[in-house]
């Protein structure tokens, strides 16, 4: 038998293994069912709650936040969101969000990735202490290296110049500084049980290291890569703090700071943060959908475990 | 392992470097800056340093004997400890429960991380309309339910630990099960395989197969969980603000940010910054110590 034919015998078997499966009825999958919907409603429900409460009338929040306001219903209002565009310039916006936000993900994962290789494959003087670098410095917490930083940058050319691109830069340089350890650190946990006997097999085919890590690693941890980058991206996006100390200027604002604005004006117009927040969200979620694809990917290869 | 590939060591240089360079230009100078800040007196932000404290380590004695500092630290100890056993246990389940369940995985997969995606401050915003006093969410829940009969006060002196603990739990849940159920893919089907032929099923392989390679990638949420405690911020920050009720609620995190944004007491405020590396780092390495790390 060829490979081929071996393999659909394989895959009908496991097919017919898994429909006789799916007809018995077992309590076990009951109770795993019920656990997971439990869980999913409490993380659904407050993001349904923040939409449902962004099309709602002014100060009705308080009163009735649980019913659905209804196109058309004395409730429904498109307000909220008439009165954010209303108060910025949201093309522009988004676009400064989106440039940042990219530049940090990609510039991390590239190096985190090549650090994280380094640090797992080789063994060299100094590595202890390189690894106990990485994680001292996740717990520097951001507030006490800003100001540092903001003086480097002013010195550097890079801060407080009214160039947007040059105050785009400087939002980037720190936020990849910031990021790298964490990714470092979970890349290594990934890397680390990716077996060796690949790595030999490509080495005694002729591959070099640099080889290796493109054509073995990278492809191999990608679900690794993926999910890093997602969260890479996540919090470079949702870093109010770093990009209110750098942006100043109007032609600079990121999303997250314009609608951060508006919501701090709204005071307690809550439909008015919720829409904000909506409109904050959406561009994270098409991210993730997109990067989440290629998780699902080592998923499918799952679906075939027993 | 040391196989034979990795013993040349030049390309080391070009794998770590880049890394490292940018950790040390905005990361370990702006640290070394702040502990130096420590040791002198600085009354406002945009202030230069002035004189070195008298004696030059006065900040960290204060520090012993400041009690919002040893409440905070009590309250960030419960953290590290709630967030290990819950955050990263729940986790745990949901991933490998998800990895069994098959039909609708995706689906699960997506909404639990729904918490995250959501900023930190909308998230606080979202919880104090669910625990305000009146007319609150939970207090009209409990109520309709027959429970409570009058309006519960979350965040007074009986509840506030639970009602400043429970959402930054619940947020961070989503975020280590997308770690762990990465791992849990990364895991070559061809192990399944064989355990599948060698008639290991259900529980069984996830016992002696998944949580064993889980190891590394537990491991790694381990670490992240103690670090994540000790500089957790803005999710306590915009619920709890200035550690009510009086004072009870600050962690290590949100009292760093008081004193050195609102206080203004820039110098106190980097003491306490290096206190919170100092316990991450030896907490860390305990946990290194206990869980000693294997190479597969």
């Amino acid at each position: 038998m060829t490979e081929q034919q071996y393999f659909d015998q394989y895959m009908s078997r496991e097919l017919a293994d898994s429909a006789k499966r799916r007809k018995r009825f077992s309590p076990s999958k009951l109770i795993i069912y019920l656990l997971l919907v439990f869980w999913a409603l409490t993380t659904i429900y407050p993001f349904v709650w923040v939409i449902l409460n962004s099309f709602r009338e002014k100060g009705m929040i308080r009163k009735d936040s649980f019913s659905v306001p209804w196109p058309g219903s004395a409730d429904f209002t498109m307000d909220n969101y008439l009165t954010a565009f209303e108060r910025a310039d949201f093309k522009n916006a988004y676009i400064n969000s989106i440039t940042v936000s990219a530049l940090v993900t990609l510039i991390v994962i590239f190096l985190a990735g090549l650090a994280a290789y380094g640090m797992v494959r080789y063994r060299f003087h100094g590595r202890r202490a390189l690894h106990l670098m990485i994680l001292a410095s996740m717990m520097f917490p951001v507030f006490s290296t800003i100001i540092p930083v903001f003086r480097l940058q002013v010195v550097m050319g890079l801060a407080s110049t009214g160039n947007r691109y040059l105050s785009l830069l400087s939002v980037v340089l720190p936020q990849i500084a910031g990021n790298l350890s964490f990714a470092i650190i979970v890349l290594m946990g990934f890397i680390r049980s990716v077996p060796i006997d690949l790595e030999e097999s490509a080495f005694i085919d002729g591959a070099g290291v640099f080889r290796i890590f493109s054509k073995i690693i990278l492809p191999v941890a990608r679900p690794s890569f993926a999910t890093v980058a997602i969260f890479t991206f996540l919090w470079s996006y949702n870093d109010l703090f770093t990009q209110t100390f750098f942006l100043r200027y109007p032609k600079e604002k990121t999303i997250t700071l314009l609608l951060n604005e508006i919501s701090s004006q709204a005071g307690v117009n809550y439909g008015l943060m919720a829409a904000s927040v909506v409109l904050v969200v959406v561009p994270v979620l098409l991210v993730y959908i997109v990067l989440q694809k290629n998780i699902i990917k080592g998923m499918t290869i799952g679906a075939v475990k027993g | 392992m040391n196989s034979v590939i990795y013993k040349k060591k030049a390309p080391l240089l070009l794998f770590l470097l880049p890394a490292f360079a940018f950790m040390m230009v905005y990361l370990y100078y702006p640290f070394v800056r702040n502990i130096l800040n420590s040791f002198v007196e600085i009354s406002g932000l945009g202030t230069a340093a002035g004189a070195v404290n008298q004696p030059w380590y006065s900040n960290y004695v204060n520090l012993l004997q400041d009690p919002s500092m040893i409440t905070a630290l009590k309250n960030t100890a419960i953290l590290i400890l709630v967030t290990i056993v819950f955050q990263v246990g729940i986790a745990l389940v949901l991933a490998l429960l998800t990895d069994r369940a098959g039909k609708g995985a995706q689906f699960f997969r997506t909404v639990y991380f729904f918490p995250i995606v959501i900023s930190g401050t909308a998230l606080g915003l979202m919880f104090n309309l669910i625990f305000l006093y009146k007319g609150g969410m939970l207090n009209q829940l409990l109520q309709n339910i027959g429970l409570i009969s009058d309006n519960v006060d979350w965040k007074d002196e009986k509840h506030f630990l639970l009602t400043m603990l429970l959402p930054v739990i619940w947020q961070y849940v989503g975020f280590y099960f997308v770690i762990l159920i990465t791992g849990l893919n990364n895991i070559s089907a061809d192990i399944y395989e064989a355990a599948s032929l060698d008639g290991a099923d259900g529980w069984k392989t996830t016992w002696y197969i998944s949580l064993p390679l889980l190891r590394n990638v537990l491991f790694t949420c381990l670490i992240l969980a103690i670090t994540g405690a000790l500089k957790v911020f803005d999710l306590p920050w915009v619920m709890m603000g200035s550690g009510i009720p009086m004072d009870r609620s600050w962690l290590t995190g949100t009292y760093m940010y008081n004193q050195t944004f609102i206080r203004a007491d820039v110098d106190y405020g980097s003491a306490i910054a290096v206190i919170i590396v100092i316990l991450g780092v030896v907490i860390s390495q305990l946990a290194n110590f206990i869980f000693r790390e294997k190479d597969y």
